[in-house]
């Protein structure tokens, strides 16, 4: 089934952590299995930040030295890092296999970041100089809580609970999606794509790299594919709904935008909010309610529907 | 049901009272609910476990804190109280409110509901202050639900009978595998509204979505604004006199009468080449030729 959220601020930043946290809480009936978070916190010019997490969840209780192995993989992104002319400002372990680096970096940073995901049990979940991308086993409360999530300023956010239904309940596969390595994009999904392993090699054959079998991979990875080629966020998702099939509603964030796309048949929810500096949206209103108690008039986006909001 | 108390249906259990009330299985006719109404019972047309409330016992009850399960529960025991009149605030888009209801009753949510908002009822009249999420009113068999703002998708799945209104705009799929009944839409509705319809009547004021009435059986649908396409085995009819009179009537009294009246109004009904709903099974056929 799965959860998505979204809301965007304009003109303004507020604790979208905190409002994102209580929203995917609200839907955690509909995907109990992992939650996810993309924030949007205020552009740090010159600065990236890069969320890697170096093993599994479930790995950390098998054993076998994983722990030894871990610390060398650290090593290895640092060294990888160094090698690449990146700076480290700051690196935080969050979890046994999380990890939150603050970097300056002048060069490009696709072959830098391929490089780091080509060590073993190594995978960025985000680069940007204003998205973090969280997630991990359990529900927003959980997560939020273990990351830290409940003081987080920014503009725009987007979230996800998951209730794994055609690849396994691991990190790899939970939501948000970075559309790598286009920085500061990620996609989140309710659905299922049906033309997913045709797509897939579509964009295989373009040179794009997929960490997971999860179908929801394929947005971010068509998403970047789109905005690396020139075509705007708008157009991305306008061509989505033609070009992939299935039943899906998705939302796409960008450093300043957020963008929902809904399939031909409408089967999947959405319901939307919008005032004049907040829009929020989510797959049932008891989400949008999480945040905004007072009454409010919302509706459902129609078929084949696309939006697109600015910061 | 003749001779047995209220008391003595309640401590039956489910299948016992199904078979008493008449419930089978027929294959055939495609009736699987009949009610044999007892003629001693002073014309009370109703279940015969429903709470008799009086409409003039009036409550309000908060539900911010409360669960679905809890309002619902709560709701129940207000009825077996006697209360006839049930105003239920701060609903915050709980899901399942006011489901599976048997009995006359004046229920009032002050706020917005989220999915399957009073399904499966039988009897009472609703409003909705706010707007609901999806399946609002699936399966209603009788009474009326009124929803002051916009609704979701499948508005009035499978419903049987009463009126299901909303003055605002609907999602996808209206009225999808409905069976009687009167689905009422104030503004627009979705793509693929009327799917496999096979009774009943549905009044769309504002413009409908793609493939409407795709693969319906019979029934009707309204059309007061634009169709973007017609599903397969949908067509257009004749707006009749009668059409207009019923049209009137009913978006009258549901104050949703458009300044232009109803000339515009589009019909639309089932081909027929798909399907035939009224058609005899093949071993019916046999009985009867």
């Amino acid at each position: 089934m799965c959860g998505i959220a979204g809301l965007i601020h304009r003109g303004k930043h507020s604790n979208v952590g905190f409002e994102m946290t209580a929203m995917l809480q609200a839907l955690k009936h509909r995907g109990p299995d992992s939650t996810g978070f993309a924030v949007y916190g205020p552009p740090n010019p010159g600065d990236y930040i890069m969320r890697v997490k170096v093993a599994e969840a479930e790995d950390i209780d098998k054993g076998h030295g994983i722990m030894d192995r871990i610390a060398d993989r650290i090593v290895k992104v640092d060294e990888l890092l160094e090698e690449h002319g990146a700076k480290i400002k700051s690196k935080e372990q969050i979890t046994p296999y999380a990890l939150r680096y603050v970097i300056t970096h002048d060069g490009e940073t696709e072959k830098m970041a391929k490089q780091i995901e080509e060590i073993d049990g190594a995978e960025i979940l985000s680069m940007g100089s204003g998205l973090e991308l969280i997630k991990d086993l359990g529900d927003a409360a959980e997560v939020s809580s273990a990351y830290g999530l409940d003081e987080f300023d920014g503009s725009h956010a987007i979230g996800h609970t998951r209730m794994a239904t055609e690849s396994d309940v691991d990190i790899r596969s939970a939501h948000p999606y970075w559309a790598f390595p286009y920085n500061d994009v990620s996609v989140v999904h309710n659905g299922q794509i049906t033309n997913y392993w045709i797509m897939r090699r579509e964009m295989e054959r373009k040179g794009h790299r997929f960490m997971s079998d999860c179908d929801s991979e394929l947005l971010a990875v068509y998403t970047a594919h789109n905005l690396a080629n020139g075509v705007t966020l708008e157009e991305s998702l306008r061509r989505s709904i033609s070009e992939i099939d299935g039943v899906f509603t998705y939302l796409v964030a960008t450093k300043d935008q957020l963008g929902m796309a809904k399939d031909t048949m409408a089967a999947k929810p959405l319901v939307l909010y919008e005032s004049d500096d907040l829009i929020v949206m989510a797959s049932e209103e008891v989400a949008i309610r999480a945040i905004l108690p007072e009454e409010i008039d919302t509706y459902d986006p129609y078929d084949e529907e696309v939006r697109v909001w600015q910061a | 049901m003749a001779g047995m108390s209220d008391a003595e249906l309640r401590e039956m259990t489910q299948e016992e009272r199904a078979k008493l009330l008449g419930m089978t299985t027929e294959q055939l006719t495609g009736r699987s609910l009949f009610i044999e109404f007892d003629p001693d019972a002073e014309e009370r047309f109703t279940y015969p476990w429903a709470p008799d409330v009086d409409y003039n016992k009036r409550i309000e009850i908060d539900t911010d804190a409360m669960t679905s399960t809890e309002v619902n529960s709560k709701a129940r025991s207000l009825m077996e109280e006697g209360y006839g009149t049930l105003v239920v605030q701060n609903p915050r888009g709980k899901h399942g409110l006011g489901v599976g209801i048997l009995n006359r009753l004046n229920l009032i949510f002050d706020g917005s509901l989220g999915y399957f908002a009073v399904g499966l009822i039988d009897g009472p009249n609703v409003r909705i202050k706010g707007r609901v999420g999806w399946s609002c009113g699936e399966n209603m068999m009788s009474g009326t639900i009124v929803v002051e703002k916009n609704a979701g998708s499948t508005f009035g799945a499978a419903i049987r009978g009463g009126d299901l209104v909303c003055r605002g705009s609907v999602g996808s799929r209206t009225g999808i595998d409905m069976k009687g009944g009167t689905i009422i839409v104030g503004g627009d509705t979705g793509a693929l509204s009327g799917f496999m319809m096979q009774r009943g009547r549905m009044v769309v004021c504002g413009n409908a979505g793609k493939n409407l009435g795709d693969s319906m059986y019979d029934g009707t649908i309204y059309v007061g604004g634009k169709i973007q396409s017609l599903g397969v085995d949908a067509i257009e009819a004749e707006l009749t006199d009668l059409d207009r009179k019923w049209l009137t009537r009913k978006l009258s009294q549901y104050e949703l009468m458009p300044d232009a009246g109803v000339d515009h109004f589009t019909k639309i009904v089932a081909g027929k080449q798909l399907w035939n709903y009224d058609n005899l099974e093949p071993t019916e056929k046999k009985l009867i030729l």
